[in-house]
């Protein structure tokens, strides 16, 4: 009963980050969004868990909901940004390319042939739609932040992929993820920094020198 | 133990050269740990091989080939980056400690770090963890020069890449699933080795999904068409050295990748599959450089479209089979790739541009940097006696001989298109008249320091065009076994 609420909320969070134009409103999606995945992990995973894995769920969640988005919201300010006024893909296109997303990540869902003790189709189209927001935003928005938060929220997405489908890796390579996860989004935070100094805007489409 | 010291000095060497005040000792640390890693390679490689059955990290011949040519490229562009250091000094009050400087000469360490991680890796989720993580060290080096293009070539890298590496970390998820649908495999170590031990009771849709993601993944890393975007900024906004770190070892480390999951298909037979796909992204990649190559005005860019191709044919060879043709053919191509990112740097160092119509006259400028650039074209083209001739025509033999006539034949076509497309661009850049702007007062030295390292570079590309040392053919073939799964 819980899993089912929380694939609901991530659902409508996932759908959210679809339509929103402003950026604050984006980083508290993606927050939320860790935040619920991290519940599926543990609502969706048979048998009870050991301490350790206590404490790496603990220190994902302080990681994804808070240290990151915090870290995301001062590079925000500093940019002097607040939203995303003219997206690549307008807002009421995006909402509905979400619903189609959603429809087609529980199709797919439904049709992998599932090993046994993975947790509910449902977990997996979670997982799944979480993941292609985050390709979305990178793809359809054109300020260099909302491309960060999609890739946090696609890394979401990967991230809560392995319990769903009942595969729990060894913790050393799990932390070593987050590492990377943690010091990918800070160095992408540090380069945002750096083109508002030399361009004075972050519009990634706006940066095409580049190109044969 | 020589693993260890082998894996932690980067990461140490580079810790401490945050802390380092003086630009000249940091610059010493960078030719100095260089040089510690090919003794130590070359060390490992006399001591020969320890069976890796079972091991997380752990150096198999397939890997110590990969770890001396990456371990060549770092010591042999070590002088070229404290060559550039030292004509980009930054303004007195920015320089010391935890600098632009010392953060770059840290990012080089890590990167040398990172690399040998992913290089020693045996477990899927070490490897997809090291490869991530050479992205991350690499990107603060391609953004040194904080110009609005190396700033954007910095974030279309790191973001394409991560993404990339995210997709294949799907693909590392569908692997560990492959194993949970039969008793014999259930709770397995994700190790490639054991993987393909056991390849025949993993479950066969799973592995190809697993395999669709990690080539679709490790392959924007790679550079492989249409997932390439990302290369052509980087390499040619990034200061030459790293440019050519980035194409020769880089490039490579996430080839292994490919490689090794592919080993498991094949044994699980559906090899099938997995090789079609390769070849098909192979042949794309070539096509495609080729077509770029033909108009480029940019030598940095042309030698960036040309790693497109070559990680194209070592595709090809890979999906064809041709493993001792395409393991010869990366140890030839990084080497002569280096060798030419590292002569690139000494052109635009005497004529700050990279647009090939300015340049002319080059060997008149500085003789002995025309030269190798002449000859570096010849050695990247595939022309005999170099090393490369060997190599690609080992890997159209096997094409011949599996009677993949299509493939051979887009093959030759794309390497007469390159062939012909680098012509046209080097020839006059070697050629021609020096530019009127450019001081002809100087006197011309037929052999500067900076010609050194690429010079010894092409030697041993020329050397291995006519002559194979036994101790190398044997670890060439050793480690096509490995690709093959044993």
């Amino acid at each position: 009963m819980t899993d089912q609420l929380v694939i609901a909320l991530l659902f409508l969070v996932n759908l959210r980050m679809f339509a929103t134009s402003r950026l604050d409103s984006l980083i508290r999606g993606v927050a939320l969004q860790a935040f619920l995945l991290v519940c599926l992990a543990v609502v969706s995973r048979e048998g009870a868990l050991s301490w350790e894995g206590w404490t790496f769920l603990s220190v994902t969640g302080l990681v994804k909901c808070a240290v990151l988005p915090v870290m995301m919201t001062r590079a925000l300010r500093s940019a002097g940004i607040r939203r995303e006024v003219e997206p690549l893909v307008g807002y009421r296109v995006s909402l509905f390319i979400g619903l189609i997303v959603t429809g087609f990540s529980i199709w797919a869902a439904a049709q992998l042939p599932m090993p046994d003790g993975a947790a509910d189709p449902l977990v997996v189209a979670a997982a799944l739609i979480s993941m292609i927001t985050g390709l979305f935003l990178i793809v359809a928005r054109r300020k260099a932040i909302s491309q960060a938060i999609g890739y946090l929220a696609m890394e979401n997405g990967v991230y809560v992929l392995a319990p769903a489908l009942a595969v729990h890796g060894p913790l050393i390579v799990e932390t070593g993820v987050l590492l990377d996860v943690f010091v990918g989004v800070f160095i992408m935070g540090v380069i945002i920094l750096h083109i508002r100094q030399e361009f004075k805007h972050i519009d990634i489409d706006r940066l095409s020198e580049l190109r044969d | 133990m020589m693993l260890r010291i082998l894996l932690f000095t980067p990461f140490l060497a580079g810790l401490a050269s945050l802390g380092i005040a003086s630009d000249r000792v940091r610059r010493r640390l960078i030719t100095a740990v260089s040089f510690f890693h090919l003794a130590c390679s070359l060390a490992l490689w006399t001591a020969g091989l320890e069976p890796t059955a079972g091991r997380w990290l752990g150096l198999d011949a397939l890997s110590l080939l990969f770890l001396l040519v990456t371990s060549a490229l770092f010591a042999a562009s070590s002088f070229a980056t404290v060559t550039y250091l030292r004509g980009h000094e930054l303004p007195e009050e920015r320089r010391g400690r935890l600098s632009r400087e010392a953060v770059f000469t840290c990012s080089m360490l890590f990167f040398l770090g990172t690399t040998t991680l992913a290089i020693l890796s045996l477990h899927t989720g070490v490897f997809w963890m090291a490869i991530e993580a050479t992205t991350l060290a690499s990107a603060p080096m391609i953004s040194y020069q904080r110009s609005s293009r190396s700033l954007e070539a910095a974030w279309k890298y790191l973001l394409i890449c991560s993404v990339g590496i995210a997709i294949a970390l799907v693909g590392n998820t569908a692997l560990a699933v492959s194993i949970a649908f039969h008793p014999a495999t259930y709770g397995l170590p994700l190790t490639f080795r054991g993987l393909a031990a056991h390849a025949a009771s993993l479950h066969p849709v799973w592995l190809k999904v697993a395999f669709a993601f990690i080539l679709v993944g490790y392959g924007t890393k790679m550079g492989l068409a249409p997932m390439h975007t990302w290369l052509p900024d980087a390499h040619s906004e990034a200061p030459s050295p790293v440019s050519a770190l980035l194409s020769g070892a880089l490039l490579n480390c996430a080839f292994l990748g490919i490689l090794r999951t592919n080993a498991i298909l094949v044994r699980a037979g559906i090899g099938d599959y997995s090789n079609g796909l390769l070849i098909a992204f192979g042949l794309g990649s070539m096509f495609l450089a080729g077509w770029f190559i033909l108009q480029q005005a940019d030598f940095k860019r042309l030698l960036a479209y040309s790693s497109i191709e070559h990680m194209g044919i070592l595709a090809i060879a890979a999906g064809a089979g041709a493993s001792f043709g395409g393991l010869l053919h990366a140890l030839n191509h990084s080497l002569t790739k280096g060798a030419l990112f590292l002569v690139a740097g000494t052109i635009l160092g005497a004529y700050h541009t990279k647009s090939t119509r300015t340049v002319t006259g080059v060997i008149r400028v500085a003789p002995m940097t025309g030269l190798l650039w002449i000859a570096g074209f010849l050695a990247i083209c595939g022309v005999p006696p170099f090393g490369t001739f060997v190599s690609e025509f080992s890997v159209m033999t096997v094409l011949g001989a599996n009677g993949r006539w299509w493939s051979l034949a887009i093959f030759l076509l794309t390497l007469g298109i390159v062939f012909v497309g680098m012509w046209r661009i080097v020839i006059p850049m070697a050629f021609g008249r020096p530019p009127e702007s450019h001081p002809s007062g100087a006197p011309v030295r037929f052999l500067s320091v900076a010609d050194v390292p690429p010079l010894a570079l092409l030697c041993v590309v020329l050397l291995l065009g006519v002559w194979l040392p036994e101790p190398l053919t044997r670890l060439v073939t050793q480690a096509a076994a490995v690709m093959g799964g044993l």
